[in-house]
């Protein structure tokens, strides 16, 4: 083992034809985190797994999992790993305790310790009592459980998870992040996709990716921390026509709708004045505003603007 | 039991999950072939017979009802309209009610009794190539015999007691098939060809649906080898597949008569080899199809061939020397030479060799490259 790191990734890169999905990519992981990678769809995050799960070969640049090469050493990597798709990728007309079974024969798992560590899965994922009931009848929530006893059968170091909570309820989601929280607790390295923001809190670190580039990469708090200027949150009549009218002030960063509240992010303390007035002016009645700590969110979209703004003044020009 | 061994065991007992629990597929897959061989044994090996045919005598004499006498009992005609004219047959011949149609004039009696030529004219409906030339050989056949039956009628008459025998008789023996009929030289054909089509779709689909459903992506995570995945999901299709080939057999030989001469261990022996490269073709289609419907397409492109290049419906000898050169392409070609002459001549190994070790080739091509395609995709 060379290293301490997880994951080592330097100047990946994966292109399809002329479009590059990934566009080198660097970043470490150390062992026992909990990494999320954050981005909207199609922004390179299932890419950039996949390249690290040995799914894709990279087109250049390099990654180590576990201290072994993905193109070079797949083997020693796959012994490693465990990987959730998407899709729970199950087979739907065979039973909890076939798919089971056959990841486990899959993956060699000793015949002194296969009975008992499918019971210890079953257990986990909440599943006794449905072990020969079809994959096809369960909920979405029972289904991504006992995918990821399927991709840990092997007690894997590191675990993959490719938007994992896709399409399950809000409670099913704190329930699967708990057992994520778990498994990391016993030493198990997770990288995690998902674009849902407030899933991203759960994480130690955080990678945000837009347009196949890694824009951001740091634990949640620095990167609230590190967010240029100053969010309000306004609570105000209309807010539909008072972020157009203080979209077009000069001295707002960014101005978002966040439900019915409007986020605004300014410079300095002192713009709280000059939006009050603003919307005074246009005889909007506002009901609240003050200062509030960025979401990552907000992080992520003042973010995307910083990106977008070079190559806006390149298309206008 | 290495590990290897068990990883391909443990993809035999998935696939063969997913055929037990799907029970109308594996209803269809085991029937289908049946069915096809059933209907297409009827609708392909059809010998011609019993052609309608329409005649008009205005002779009215012995000699012309002895004449369409002739053309009812060969068995290709059978008199099924009565007409008074020529335009008439051609009437029915443009209304489809006949195939052919024989017009005897008048004077027909009577130019034979004086000694001279007496003419008939003979219709024949040309759009179906198969029937007209059967029909036309028919014709000439029983027309050319009645000429020397009444030429030697003539000579014994003139001649005072002379015996006159014909200066050459050709006695043809047909080998293997010997009542030529089509039936048996089909099914053969018919049960190499639906082993094809049955294992490319197969196994085509197997791996095309996991693709799918995403579960591909997550094998290619396992430790598992290409080699042990491809041969899991085989297997179990080979066990199908000979059920087919058992089940088709059976069917040809209760059903149409047609049993197999030679060796059935021969048989068997030749048909897994046949059909380890047929499966081969069925993942390297796989491959590169992204769903089921591509998968679908690609096959096409090898079961046409199949049909028509291959020498199942066609001798391939009179095909364009373009068409009978792409045949050596296809590896159903040369089983249908080898269950051909095992069903009807019932030849063995040796005599078939020339057939076999092409077959071979191919079939440890084929597999080996799907399985090396495969790898890349892992």
């Amino acid at each position: 083992m060379s290293t301490e790191k997880a994951i080592e990734v330097i100047q990946l890169t994966q292109k399809f034809g002329k479009f590059t999905a990934v566009d080198h990519v660097s970043f470490e992981i150390p062992r026992g985190e909990i990494f999320g990678l954050l981005g909207p769809n199609g922004a390179g995050k299932t890419t950039t797994i996949r390249m690290l799960c040995g799914i894709l070969t990279p087109t250049s640049g390099e990654a180590r999992v576990m201290g072994f090469d993905v193109a070079r050493q797949s083997e020693e990597v796959k012994q490693r790993i465990g990987y959730m798709s998407q899709k729970f990728s199950l087979y739907n007309d065979l039973t909890v305790q076939e798919n089971l079974d056959f990841y486990a024969n899959l993956y060699s798992v000793p015949r002194e310790k296969f009975a008992s560590r499918l019971k210890e899965l079953i257990e986990m994922a909440g599943l006794r009592g449905h072990e020969k009931q079809l994959v096809a009848s369960l909920s979405g929530a029972w289904r991504q459980r006992l995918a990821l006893a399927c991709a840990i059968v092997h007690e894997p170091p590191m675990l993959f998870l490719d938007e994992p909570t896709a399409g399950v309820d809000p409670v099913s989601r704190r329930e699967f992040w708990d057992m994520i929280y778990n498994l990391a607790g016993q030493g198990v390295s997770v990288l995690a996709t998902t674009h849902y923001m407030d899933e991203a809190e759960f994480c130690n670190v955080i990678g945000m990716m837009y347009r196949s580039r890694l824009i951001a990469l740091d634990d949640p708090d620095s990167l609230k921390e590190k967010m240029r200027g100053m969010l309000f949150e306004i609570d105000c009549r209309e807010p539909g026509r008072a972020e157009e009218i203080l979209k077009d002030l000069p001295f707002t960063h960014d101005v978002a709708l966040h439900g019915v509240l409007l986020h605004v992010v300014v410079s300095a303390e002192k713009e709280k004045r000059e939006l009050e007035k603003a919307l005074q002016s246009n005889g909007i009645a506002m009901k609240r505003i003050e200062r509030v700590l960025p979401s990552l969110e907000d992080v992520f979209v003042s973010l995307v603007e910083d990106e977008d703004r070079p190559q806006m003044r390149e298309e206008i020009e | 039991m290495s590990q290897g061994f068990r990883r391909m065991a443990t993809i035999v007992r998935k696939e063969w999950l997913h055929i037990i629990r799907d029970p109308r597929t594996l209803g269809l897959v085991i029937i289908m072939p049946v069915m096809m061989l059933i209907l297409m044994g009827y609708a392909v090996a059809n010998d011609v017979e019993d052609i309608p045919l329409a005649v008009a005598d205005l002779s009215h004499t012995d000699a012309s009802r002895s004449l369409v006498d002739k053309f009812t009992a060969s068995g290709f005609y059978m008199f099924t309209h009565t007409a008074q004219s020529e335009n008439e047959i051609l009437d029915m011949l443009d209304a489809g009610t006949v195939k052919a149609g024989l017009y005897i004039p008048e004077d027909f009696g009577r130019n034979i009794s004086t000694g001279g030529t007496g003419t008939i004219q003979f219709y024949i409906d040309g759009s179906n190539p198969t029937v007209a030339q059967t029909a036309q050989l028919a014709a000439e056949t029983i027309s050319q015999s009645t000429s020397q039956e009444i030429l030697i009628q003539r000579l014994e008459r003139s001649g005072a007691g002379l015996t006159i025998r014909l200066p050459v008789d050709a006695r043809v023996r047909y080998l293997y098939n010997p009542n030529l009929k089509k039936m048996n030289f089909m099914i053969p054909g018919l049960v190499a060809v639906i082993l094809q089509i049955q294992t490319l779709l197969l196994t085509a689909f197997a791996i095309v649906r996991e693709r799918e459903q995403g579960t591909l992506e997550q094998l290619i995570v396992t430790p598992v080898r290409s080699w042990e995945l491809m041969l899991g999901k085989i297997l179990p299709f080979v066990l199908v597949a000979l059920v087919n080939v058992a089940m088709t057999v059976a069917v040809g030989a209760i059903w149409f008569g047609v049993e197999v001469a030679g060796s059935y261990i021969l048989l068997f022996g030749l048909s897994l080899i046949f059909l380890l490269g047929s499966l081969g073709l069925g993942v390297l289609i796989s491959n590169i199809s992204q769903t089921q419907m591509q998968a679908m397409y690609m096959a096409s492109f090898i079961m046409l061939p199949s049909f028509i290049l291959s020498g199942l419906l066609y001798p391939r000898e009179n095909m364009p020397w373009l068409a009978y050169y792409a045949g050596f392409f296809l590896p159903v070609t040369y089983f249908l030479e080898i269950v051909r002459g095992i069903m009807l001549k019932g030849v063995g190994f040796v005599t078939l060799w020339s057939w076999i070790w092409p077959m071979a080739v191919f079939s440890i091509v084929v597999f080996f490259a799907s399985v090396l395609m495969f790898r890349k995709r892992i």
